[in-house]
C-alpha cells in the first residue's frame, strides 16, 4: 500500500483518539477535583466513597476496568455504546490519579497561608477557592501534564473494544499489508506529537499561572 | 465591675498527651497593650493562636467580648461553637504572624482589599481607600502593585500589620512579628506598631523576644514560662525589679546574649 495511503488512514484513527482523548480529559479533571477534594474535606461517609472509587481504579487493571464496562455491564443491563465505555473506563482511571496529585498540590500550600485566611475571617469555601486553589493550582500542572500523556496513551486499550482508534487501525493495516516498519513508525510519531502539543499546552497553562502567582518577580 | 475585653477562665490545652495550659487565667482590659515574654515552648504562641480561633481548648473557657469564643451558651450551658459563632467571633480579632503569610498570588493591594471586600462586603472602592491609607501608614504606598514575594521581610511584615488593620480589629494578635526578620529590619515593623500604639487605641497582645520593645510599649508585661503566668506587672517594675527567681533567670539569661 502506498505510503500516503497508510498515512491518511493513520489520521482517521488519529481523529477517532482524539475524540477519546477530548472527552476523556475532562472527565478526568472533573473526577480528579471531585473526589480529591472530597477525600480532603468531605464528612466520613462521602470520604469513604471517594477512597473507595480512588482506591478500585488505581488498584486494578484499566483494561480490565474497560472490559468490564463494555463486557460485563451489559449482563447486569447496563449497556454501553464502545466510545462511551472506552471514555468512562480512560477518564475514571486517570481521574483516580489525579485525584492524589490534587491532594497533593493542596497539602503543598504552606499551613500558614490557612492560617491567615482563617485570620482574615474568610469562610471555609473563600478560604478554599480564592486563597488555597490558586496556589495549589501551579503545583498540580506539571503532574497533571504528566496524566494527560498517560491518558494519551490509555486510549490505545480501545482499540481492544473494538474502536477504530489510532492503534487499531495500525494493526489492521499491519494484518492486512505486512508494512509493519512504516505503519507502526507512523503510529509511533503521530501519538509522540499529540504528547508534545499536550505537553507544550501544560507548560503554557503552567507559566500563566505562575505568572499570576508573582514567582519570580514582576510582570 | 467592667468585663474584660480578653479573659480566660481555667482553660487547659493539650498537644496530645503534652500539657500547655492547665487551670490557666489571664484577663486583657480594652485599649491595653500587653506583652508576653519567655522561653520558647512556654505557650506564649499558643494563647494567640486560641484566641483567634487556630487552635482549639480542651477546657475552662475563653470570653472575648463578654462572649464564649470557643463555645456557644445555650438553655443547657456552654457547648462547642460551630464554624457561624466562630466566624462572628473572628471579627473581634485580627492577627499577624512571625512568617507574615501574605498571598503570594495577590498584589500587596489585593492583599489587603480582599477580606474587607469578601468577609465585609466592602465595595472594592471602600476597600481600596482603605489600602491606600494603611499603606501609607507602613510607608509602603509605592509597593501596592508588587506581589509580596518582590518586598524585603520588613515590608512583607509592614504589609501583613496593613491586611490586618484593614479588618478594623478591636484586638490585635501580634506573633513574634520580628523573629523572623533580619536584625536591620526589625525597626522599620517596630516603628509601625510605636505608631499605632500612639495614634489608636487598639487593644494589643503581642509575643516578642525584643525586651526593649515590650518595655517601652506594653502597659503590662507578662512572663509566661510552662504554661503559666510566673509574673506580670508594669514593664519598668518587672524589666528592673523582677521578683520571681524565673524571671530574674530569663532576663539575665537574655541580657547576656
Amino acid at each position: 500500500m502506498p505510503f500516503g495511503e497508510i498515512v491518511s488512514i493513520l489520521l482517521e484513527g488519529t481523529w477517532v483518539t482524539l475524540k477519546i482523548v477530548a472527552f476523556a480529559l475532562p472527565l478526568a479533571a472533573i473526577m480528579a477535583f471531585t473526589f480529591g477534594l472530597l477525600r480532603m474535606y468531605a464528612p466520613k461517609p462521602i470520604k469513604y466513597v471517594s477512597v473507595a472509587y480512588i482506591e478500585f481504579f488505581r488498584g486494578t487493571s484499566a483494561l480490565i476496568q474497560l472490559y468490564w464496562i463494555y463486557f460485563v455491564l451489559p449482563f447486569f443491563g447496563v449497556s454501553i455504546d464502545a466510545m462511551t465505555a472506552g471514555v468512562l473506563a480512560i477518564g475514571l482511571n486517570i481521574g483516580a490519579y489525579g485525584t492524589e496529585v490534587v491532594r497533593g498540590a493542596m497539602q503543598s500550600v504552606p499551613k500558614g497561608q490557612y492560617e491567615a485566611s482563617v485570620a482574615l475571617n474568610f469562610t471555609s469555601s473563600q478560604r478554599l477557592w480564592r486563597i488555597l486553589m490558586p496556589q495549589a493550582l501551579v503545583n498540580m500542572i506539571p503532574p497533571f501534564g504528566n496524566l494527560a500523556i498517560e491518558l494519551v496513551k490509555a486510549t490505545s486499550l480501545v482499540s481492544l473494544i473494538t474502536i477504530a482508534d489510532l492503534t487499531y487501525r495500525a494493526k489492521s493495516l499491519a494484518d492486512m499489508t505486512l508494512q509493519v516498519t512504516e505503519i507502526f513508525a507512523v503510529v509511533l510519531v503521530l501519538y509522540f506529537v499529540i504528547a508534545q502539543v499536550l505537553a507544550f499546552s501544560f507548560k503554557g497553562i503552567e507559566k500563566r499561572l505562575s505568572r499570576g502567582l508573582g514567582r519570580g518577580g514582576l510582570d | 465591675m467592667k468585663q474584660p475585653l480578653i479573659e480566660f477562665k481555667n482553660v487547659e490545652k493539650r498537644f496530645g498527651d503534652t500539657v500547655i495550659f492547665r487551670d490557666f487565667n489571664f484577663s486583657v482590659e480594652e485599649g491595653e497593650i500587653v506583652s508576653i515574654i519567655g522561653p520558647s515552648g512556654s505557650g506564649k504562641s499558643t494563647l494567640l493562636r486560641i484566641l483567634m480561633t487556630l487552635e482549639g481548648i480542651e477546657g475552662g473557657v475563653v470570653r472575648v467580648a463578654g462572649k464564649p469564643l470557643w463555645h456557644k451558651e445555650t438553655d443547657k450551658g456552654l457547648v462547642l461553637a460551630d464554624e457561624k459563632h466562630l466566624h462572628e467571633m473572628r471579627n473581634h480579632l485580627g492577627m499577624v504572624f512571625q512568617h507574615f503569610n501574605l498571598f503570594p498570588h495577590m498584589t500587596v493591594k489585593r492583599n489587603i482589599t480582599e477580606a474587607p471586600m469578601r468577609v465585609q462586603g466592602k465595595t472594592e472602592i471602600e476597600a481600596n481607600k482603605i489600602a491606600d491609607e494603611l499603606l501609607e501608614l507602613v510607608g509602603l504606598s509605592d509597593k501596592a502593585d508588587m506581589y509580596p514575594n518582590s518586598l524585603s521581610g520588613g515590608q512583607k511584615q509592614r504589609v501583613g500589620i496593613a491586611r490586618a488593620l484593614a479588618m478594623q480589629p478591636a484586638i490585635l494578635l501580634l506573633d513574634e512579628i520580628t523573629s523572623a526578620l533580619d536584625p536591620e529590619l526589625v525597626e522599620e515593623v517596630l516603628d509601625v506598631i510605636r505608631n499605632l500604639a500612639l495614634k489608636h487605641s487598639f487593644t494589643m497582645l503581642l509575643v516578642t523576644h525584643e525586651m526593649y520593645f515590650a518595655r517601652e510599649i506594653s502597659d503590662r508585661v507578662c512572663f509566661f514560662d510552662q504554661g503559666a503566668i510566673v509574673e506580670e506587672g508594669e514593664p519598668e517594675r518587672l524589666f528592673i525589679h523582677p521578683n520571681e527567681e524565673r524571671t530574674k533567670a530569663f532576663l539575665k539569661a537574655y541580657m547576656s546574649q
